[in-house]
């Protein structure tokens, strides 16, 4: 009966310190935002290597990819997670905008088809994560349908956000914009490409990790 | 230029399944119809929307532009939230309105607390025209 209940205790235990210690945190916004950028500056700062390819065509990233056992470490804190980057959500895709970027009309209409599975995808996989980070372009209107949408959706699912405004290293960044349309989130300004202000990305990660 | 706006009462919308709901405001838009809805749909369907659209994108339906006006206070007491919350399970989130325009119609949706502009895309209204006349012809 004791290494019963001593089996069962350190299994309740264990479980919970394992569901604590490997969290699935989601990288979601609109597309370009930065998501990609900014999951290559984790890895990078972490694990020492890319996680996905970047580009200035909206809809880059298509899947979603799962970078395993990140750890990030501040004094003596630890955060350990798994880190998904998730394809832009958005509620359009027209393949002609692929070829204004000078693609293809074959491969545009691919690309389409591939960003509206990806999104599919994205979606689906909002109530997996335990931890989910905005990221948002802080050189454009937060206003829009899409970012309150999801922003509402995750409040509605009691999921903790991090909201991050992107790109602050350029001219037409407006971070207080992204304050003023979120007061209720903690809002992180960021640039992932430039690594600008990350120290204060890690401890706002660990404030809403807990 | 032609825009069709189409109304719905939120009492159309009450009795439907979210599928239901999602569906009927779909079918509208996918009629090239700007769909003006009483209130909004719940959180889930909002989202679940946006991945059905994903779902019916082809070559002649890009998707949706979308804007949810919500006039109630961004930070209401607790007497409040309880009163709006007890209300919405009673008779469903009324307050508000959502447009819902499909994409190669409505180019943008620009929101401000006070006002809302709705940017048509006039190149495929005309394209849209020219096909009806070229059937009309035949």
């Amino acid at each position: 009966m004791i290494s019963f209940l001593k089996k069962f205790t350190s299994k309740v235990f264990s479980n919970l310190f394992r569901r604590k210690k490997n969290l699935k945190i989601g990288l979601y916004g609109p597309p370009n935002g930065g998501k990609t950028t900014l999951a290559n500056r984790i890895c990078q700062d972490w694990l020492g290597e890319d996680m996905g390819s970047v580009s200035n065509i909206a809809h880059e990233t298509r899947e979603i990819t799962v970078k395993e056992k990140i750890v990030v470490k501040q004094g003596k804190r630890e955060l350990s997670f798994n880190l998904a980057d998730t394809p832009g959500i958005a509620t359009k895709i027209d393949y002609e905008d692929f070829m204004k970027k000078g693609m293809s009309a074959k491969n545009s209409k691919t690309r389409a088809k591939e960003a509206t599975k990806g999104i599919i995808e994205s979606i689906k996989w909002l109530d997996e994560m335990d931890v989910v980070i905005i990221v948002l372009d802080s050189t454009i209107d937060p206003y829009s349908q899409v970012n309150l949408t999801i922003i509402g959706n995750l409040a509605a699912r009691k999921i903790p956000v991090l909201v991050v405004g992107n790109k602050i290293d350029l001219k037409k960044a407006k971070l207080k914009k992204i304050q003023n349309a979120f007061p209720q989130y903690e809002i992180v300004g960021i640039s992932a490409k430039k690594g600008k202000n990350m120290d204060k990305f890690y401890e706002s990660l660990f404030v809403v990790s807990r | 230029m032609n825009l069709t706006l189409q109304f719905i009462p939120y009492s159309e919308i009450e009795g439907l399944s979210s599928i239901g709901r999602i569906r009927k405001i779909l079918n509208i838009a996918k009629e090239n119809k700007i769909v003006l809805l009483e209130g909004r749909l719940r959180k889930e369907e909002e989202t679940e929307l946006i991945k059905t659209t994903m779902e019916e994108i082809n070559d002649e339906f890009k998707g949706i532009e979308l804007a949810i006006i919500d006039n109630s206070s961004k930070n209401p007491d607790l007497l409040s939230r309880f009163k709006k919350g007890l209300a919405n399970l009673l008779i469903g989130n009324r307050q508000g309105l959502t447009i819902i325009g499909p994409a190669n119609i409505v180019k943008e949706i620009k929101k401000d607390p006070n006002k809302i502009e709705l940017l048509a895309n006039s190149g495929s209204l005309k394209k849209k025209k020219k096909k009806t006349t070229r059937r009309k012809k035949k």
